[in-house]
C-alpha cells in the first residue's frame, strides 16, 4: 500500500473510486444494515434497534393472534420475476442469435451501421420506450386497430396490463444486450472455418451445430446473463405495461418506500436482489472466464 | 475474414427474415410514437392529419419546462463531475499494472452491475441517514455515480489505443507533465472525453428510477414528469414530450458515436 | 580523445520485485565521447533499450550514476535533460503537422515563434523534406516519418541524441539509405549519437565505437575494426561475423612471447599480449577469411592440416569446411581470383596458413 500512496496514478484513480465508494458501496452496506433494523412506527426505521422481521416477513406474516403463518405473496413475486426473466431471455435469444448471425455475414461498413441501430434504443428513455408499447398494445391501440381493420373483430385485445405485455416490453428493452455479445463472438469467427466444414461435407444443420453454435457459445452465455440480470431488476416495464398489477421484485422493493412504508423490508428485498445478481455474475465468471485462463 | 454474403452457403433459412423482424420490432414503437405525436386527432390512434399543436402545447407548459430545466441542470452537473473523475481515472489506469488494479476496475464499473432499484433505495436510505434533504443536489450526487462508468469506458478505450511513447516524446521535448497532458494527451483524448461526456449526459437525462427515489419536491425531472402524465392517461402532449426526448437521445448518441470514430 | 559527454557508472536496473525480478542491467559502466556515433549492440532482451531509457530519464536506475558532462543526471526528469530521443515507433504527434512536430521542443524551451519556424525550415532541409512541413504525420511514408522524427529530435540541438532501433521498421533498401543518411546527419550536426540496434552489420557500418551487450552487461567496447578483429569474448566473436573457435593450451614461446599449443600438437605464436597469470586451456578465435589453404605437400612440420569436407562457391569467395580430426572443424573463406592455387576439391588433404595476429585468445 505504501508505494501505491506515493504514486501519481493513485491520485488519478482516487476521485472516481472514492466517489463511487462513498455514494454507492457505503450505501449498499448501509442498506444491508437497515434490513436488520426495526421498522419505525410511522415509517422509517428505529436506528439501533435490531430485528429480523424483514426476512421473516418475507415468508411469514403475523395473523390476528400474532402467530406466524406462511404467506407466499412475496415468494410469488420472486417466482414471477424469475419466470418472466427466463422467458425474456429465451425470447431474446430466439430473436437475437439469428440477428447477430445475420449482421456478422454483412459487409463491414453495413455491419457497423446495423450494430449502431441495435444500440440506439438502449440510449433512449426507458419510460418513453415502454410508453410507446402502451400506444401499440392498448385496446383501440395500433395493433388492435390493425387487427380490427383486417376484419378480425377482437372486441378489445385486452393484452395491456397482462404478463404478456410485460414480457413483450422486457424483451424489447433488453434485446440489444443479447445481440451485442453474440455478434462480438461471431465476428471473431473465421468464416473460412464454416466454409471448410461445408467442404468436408457437413450439411447446413451440422455446420450450425458443430461449428457456429460452439463458437458463439461464450457470446450466448454473456448475452443471456446480460438480459437475465437486468430483467430481474426491471422496474419501469412492469409498472407501465403491467399496470402495477403484475409486480416484479423491483416494484415490490419500490413500494416499500412508497405506500407500504416498510424500509427494513425494502432494504432486505434489495439486499436479496443484489445478492442474486452478484451470485449469478460470480457463477458466470467462474464458468466462462476462468476456464480459458486455467487451460492456458 | 471476408464473407461473401451472396454465397448460398450462408443462407440459413429464416436468418434474414428473423433479422428483419428484429429491426422492425426494435423500431416500430419508436416510429409509431413519433408519428402519433404529429397526429391531429386527440384520440391518438386514428390518423386524421398532421399538426405541430401538441408540441406547442407541451412547450408552453410551465411545469414541463421546469422539469426539463431540472433535467438539464442535473445532467450537466453530473456529466461535468463524472467526466472529470472518469478522465483522471482512465489516465491512472492506462499505464501498466499495479497492486489492487482489479479491485479498482471492479469499483469503476460497479454502478453498471448493481440493479437500478437497489442503487436507488440504497442511496435514498444513505441520504436520509445523513440527514441531507432530498432535492436537486441529491439527484446530482446520485447521477454522478452511474455516469462515471459511462464516461470512463470510451475514454479508457481511447487511451488504450494511444502510443505511450507519445507522452514520453513530449517529455523528451522539454514538456513537463502538465504541458505534455495539455499539448498531447488532451488533444488526442478529447474525442473520447467528449463522447463519454455525451453518453453520461443522455444517461442522466433519461434516468427515471434513481431520480424518482432520491429526488424531492422541487427536483421533478422530465422523466418523472412524463411518468406522472402517463399515469393520468395517454394524451397527445405526452406523445410530443416523449418524442422530443427520443429525438434528443438519438441525436446525442449519434453525435457521440461519430466523435468516437475520429481518428488521426 | 575528446571530452566525455555521457558516462554511466556501475548502473544497475532491476525491474519488478520479489519472485519475478528481472535484472535488465547489471553494473554497467561506459563513457561516451563528444561527437561520437556510439552504438549499443546485442541480442533481444540484453538491456539496450533499458540503458537508453535511463540516459533519457524515462526510467530510474536501481543503483549507480548517469552523468552528463560530469554532472549527475539521476534525479532530473526527461524534460530537464538536454538529450532528445528518436523513438522506435517514431511517436510523431498525430494531431500536429510536421512543422508543429518539429517546433514542439523549441516552443517548450521558450524559443520565439519566428526563430522556431526558421529552425524548422532548417531541419526540414537537413532531412530533405522541405516541401512537407504542412502535412500530418499520417500523410507520410514510413521513411519520411523516420526523417521527421529525426528532425524533431535534432531541432532543439541536444547534447546527445538517443536512437532506439530507429531503422527496424523500414524495409531493407530504405534501411541502407537511412544508414547513410543517419551517418551524414551525425557528421553534419556534430551531435553525439547513441544508437541501439541488434543488427551487427548496421553497427559495423555506422559506428565510431560499439558496445556489445549480453544479458545486462557490456562485454566489449571498441571501434568496429577492433570489435571485429580482436573480440575479447566468445559471444562477441560469434555475434559479430563468423568465427572459428579452437581449444589449446597457453605456453611460453620465449622472449616474453606466448603461444597456443593446439590439441594436434601445433604451436601457434601469438602477437596478442596475454597476461602472465593465465595458463592452461584457452579458447582462441580466428575469422574464416584470415585463414588460407595450401596443398598438404607444401606444409611445414607443425602446420595445421586436415581434409576438405565441403566446398561452397559464393561468387566473390569460396568457403571450405576443413575436418581437422578429433572432432575439430574449421571454416576457411578464400577470395576468388586471388592466386590460382586456391582451388581445392572435397576430400583433398590441405594445410592451413594463418597469420599470428589473426588468432585471438578469448576471456573465459
Ligand atoms: N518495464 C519493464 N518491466 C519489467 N521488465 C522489463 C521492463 N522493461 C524491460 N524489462 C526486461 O528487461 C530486460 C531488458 O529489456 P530491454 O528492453 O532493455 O531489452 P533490449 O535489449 O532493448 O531488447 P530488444 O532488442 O528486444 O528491444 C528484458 O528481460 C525485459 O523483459
Ligand atoms: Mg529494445
Amino acid at each position: 500500500m505504501g508505494n501505491i500512496l506515493r504514486s501519481k496514478r493513485f491520485w488519478l484513480v482516487a476521485p472516481a473510486v472514492v466517489y463511487i465508494g462513498f455514494f454507492m458501496a457505503v450505501p449498499l452496506f448501509q442498506m444491508a444494515y437497515v434490513s436488520i433494523l426495526e421498522r419505525g412506527d410511522y415509517g422509517g426505521v428505529n436506528w439501533g434497534a435490531f430485528s429480523m422481521d424483514a426476512y421473516i416477513s418475507f415468508i411469514f406474516e403475523r395473523d390476528l393472534m400474532d402467530n406466524l403463518v406462511v404467506n407466499t405473496d412475496y415468494l410469488q413475486i420472486f417466482a414471477r420475476s424469475f419466470g418472466l426473466s427466463a422467458m425474456t431471455t429465451v425470447f431474446a435469444l430466439l430473436l437475437g442469435f439469428p440477428t447477430a448471425f445475420y449482421i456478422s455475414t454483412q459487409p463491414q461498413s453495413r455491419r457497423n451501421f446495423l450494430i449502431f441501430l441495435v444500440t440506439i434504443p438502449f440510449w433512449t428513455n426507458i419510460l418513453v420506450r415502454n410508453y410507446a408499447w402502451m400506444l401499440l398494445l392498448r385496446n383501440g391501440g395500433l395493433i388492435d386497430g390493425v387487427l380490427n381493420w383486417m376484419g378480425l373483430e377482437t372486441g378489445g385485445l385486452d393484452i395491456l396490463y397482462t404478463p404478456y405485455a410485460v414480457s413483450i416490453g422486457l424483451t424489447y428493452t433488453y434485446l440489444p444486450f443479447m445481440v451485442l455479445p453474440i455478434y462480438a463472438s461471431l465476428e471473431k469467427l473465421d468464416h473460412r472455418l464454416v466454409e471448410a466444414a461445408f467442404d468436408l461435407g457437413a450439411d447446413k444443420r451440422r455446420a450450425m451445430s458443430r461449428v457456429i453454435l460452439p463458437l458463439a457459445a461464450p457470446g450466448i452465455a454473456a448475452g443471456s446473463i446480460l438480459v437475465f440480470i437486468p430483467c430481474l431488476g426491471a422496474y419501469v416495464t412492469p409498472e407501465l405495461l403491467g399496470g402495477g398489477k403484475f409486480m416484479m421484485i423491483a416494484n415490490l422493493i419500490g413500494s416499500q418506500f412508497g405506500a407500504a412504508r416498510n424500509w427494513p423490508l425494502g432494504a432486505g428485498l434489495g439486499f436479496v436482489l443484489l445478492a442474486l445478481v452478484l451470485i449469478s455474475m460470480m457463477i458466470y465468471s467462474f464458468k466462462f472466464k476462468s476456464l480459458p485462463e486455467e487451460s492456458r | 475474414m471476408k464473407v461473401d454474403a451472396s454465397n448460398p452457403l450462408w443462407r440459413f433459412r429464416g436468418i434474414t427474415s428473423t433479422a428483419m423482424f428484429f429491426f422492425a420490432y426494435l423500431y416500430l414503437p419508436i416510429v409509431v410514437l413519433i408519428a402519433l405525436s404529429f397526429n391531429e386527432n386527440r384520440l391518438a390512434t386514428i390518423w386524421t392529419g398532421f399538426t405541430m399543436d401538441w408540441y406547442v402545447t407541451a412547450l408552453s407548459n410551465d411545469d414541463m419546462l421546469r422539469a426539463a430545466q431540472n433535467s438539464i441542470v442535473v445532467a450537466i452537473s453530473a456529466t461535468v463531475l463524472a467526466t472529470i473523475a472518469a478522465t483522471l481515472a482512465a489516465m491512472g489506469m492506462s499505464r501498466g499494472r499495479f497492486k489492487g488494479e482489479a479491485g479498482v476496475s471492479a469499483m469503476l464499473v460497479l454502478p453498471l452491475l448493481v440493479p437500478e432499484i437497489v442503487t436507488a433505495i440504497a442511496t435514498l436510505l444513505f441520504f436520509v441517514a445523513l440527514g441531507i434533504k432530498l432535492g436537486l443536489l441529491t439527484v446530482i450526487l446520485a447521477h454522478t455515480v452511474f455516469c462515471i462508468p459511462f464516461a470512463y469506458l470510451p475514454i479508457r478505450a481511447r487511451l488504450e489505443g494511444m502510443d505511450p511513447a507519445l507522452v514520453e516524446a513530449a517529455n523528451d521535448l522539454y514538456a513537463n507533465d502538465w504541458k505534455a497532458f495539455r499539448r498531447v494527451t488532451l488533444p488526442l483524448l478529447w474525442p473520447g472525453i467528449l463522447s463519454g461526456a455525451m453518453l453520461s449526459f443522455i444517461i442522466s437525462l433519461d434516468d427515471f428510477v434513481i431520480s424518482y427515489f432520491v429526488g424531492g419536491a422541487g427536483s421533478t425531472t422530465l422523466p418523472i414528469y412524463i411518468f406522472g402524465m402517463i399515469r393520468i392517461g395517454i394524451t397527445p402532449e405526452v406523445n410530443a414530450v416523449s418524442a422530443m426526448m427520443l429525438i434528443v437521445s438519438i441525436v446525442f448518441v449519434s453525435i457521440s458515436f461519430m466523435i468516437d470514430r475520429i481518428r488521426y | 580523445m575528446s571530452e566525455v559527454v555521457i558516462s554511466a557508472r556501475s548502473v544497475s536496473k532491476i525491474f519488478g520485485s520479489g519472485g519475478d525480478k528481472v535484472t535488465a542491467l547489471d553494473s554497467v559502466s561506459v563513457d561516451i565521447f563528444q561527437n561520437e556515433f556510439f552504438t549499443m549492440l546485442g541480442p533481444s532482451g540484453c538491456g539496450k533499450t533499458t540503458l537508453l531509457r535511463l540516459i533519457g530519464g524515462f526510467e530510474q536506475a536501481s543503483s549507480g550514476q548517469i552523468l552528463l558532462e560530469g554532472k549527475e543526471l539521476n534525479d532530473l526528469p526527461p524534460f530537464k535533460r538536454p538529450i532528445n530521443t528518436v523513438f522506435q515507433s517514431y511517436a510523431l504527434f498525430p494531431h500536429l503537422t510536421v512543422k508543429q512536430n518539429i517546433t514542439f521542443g523549441l516552443e517548450m524551451q521558450g524559443t520565439s515563434r519566428k526563430q522556431a519556424d526558421g529552425r524548422a525550415e532548417e531541419m526540414l532541409e537537413l532531412v530533405r523534406l522541405a516541401e512537407y512541413g504542412d502535412r500530418l504525420p499520417s500523410q507520410l511514408s514510413g521513411g519520411q516519418q523516420q526523417r521527421i522524427a529525426l528532425a524533431r529530435a535534432l531541432a532543439p540541438a541536444p547534447k546527445v541524441l538517443l536512437l532506439d532501433e530507429p531503422l527496424s521498421a523500414l524495409d531493407l533498401k530504405l534501411r541502407k539509405e537511412m544508414q547513410v543518411e543517419l551517418k551524414r546527419l551525425q557528421t553534419e550536426t556534430g551531435i553525439t549519437f547513441v544508437f541501439v540496434t541488434h543488427d551487427q552489420e548496421e553497427a559495423l557500418a555506422m559506428s565510431d565505437r560499439i558496445a556489445v551487450m549480453k544479458s545486462g552487461e557490456i562485454l566489449q567496447i571498441g571501434a568496429p575494426r577492433e570489435i571485429y578483429e580482436a573480440p575479447t569474448h566468445r559471444f562477441v566473436a560469434d555475434f559479430i561475423g563468423d568465427s572459428n573457435f579452437l581449444v589449446g593450451d597457453l605456453v611460453d614461446a620465449g622472449a616474453g612471447k606466448r603461444a597456443v599449443k593446439l590439441a594436434g600438437g601445433q604451436v601457434i605464436a601469438l602477437t596478442q599480449d596475454v597476461s602472465d597469470q593465465r595458463s592452461g586451456e584457452v579458447t582462441v578465435s580466428v575469422r574464416p577469411e584470415r585463414l588460407g589453404l595450401i596443398a598438404d605437400s607444401e606444409a611445414g612440420a607443425d602446420q595445421l592440416a586436415g581434409t576438405v569436407s565441403t566446398v561452397i562457391y559464393f561468387g566473390t569467395d569460396t568457403t571450405y569446411q576443413i575436418d581437422l580430426g578429433n572432432d575439430a572443424r574449421l571454416t576457411v573463406r578464400m577470395q576468388n581470383g586471388v592466386g590460382a592455387n586456391a582451388d581445392f576439391a572435397e576430400g583433398d588433404r590441405v594445410a592451413i596458413t594463418m597469420s599470428p595476429d589473426a588468432i585471438r585468445v578469448l576471456a573465459d
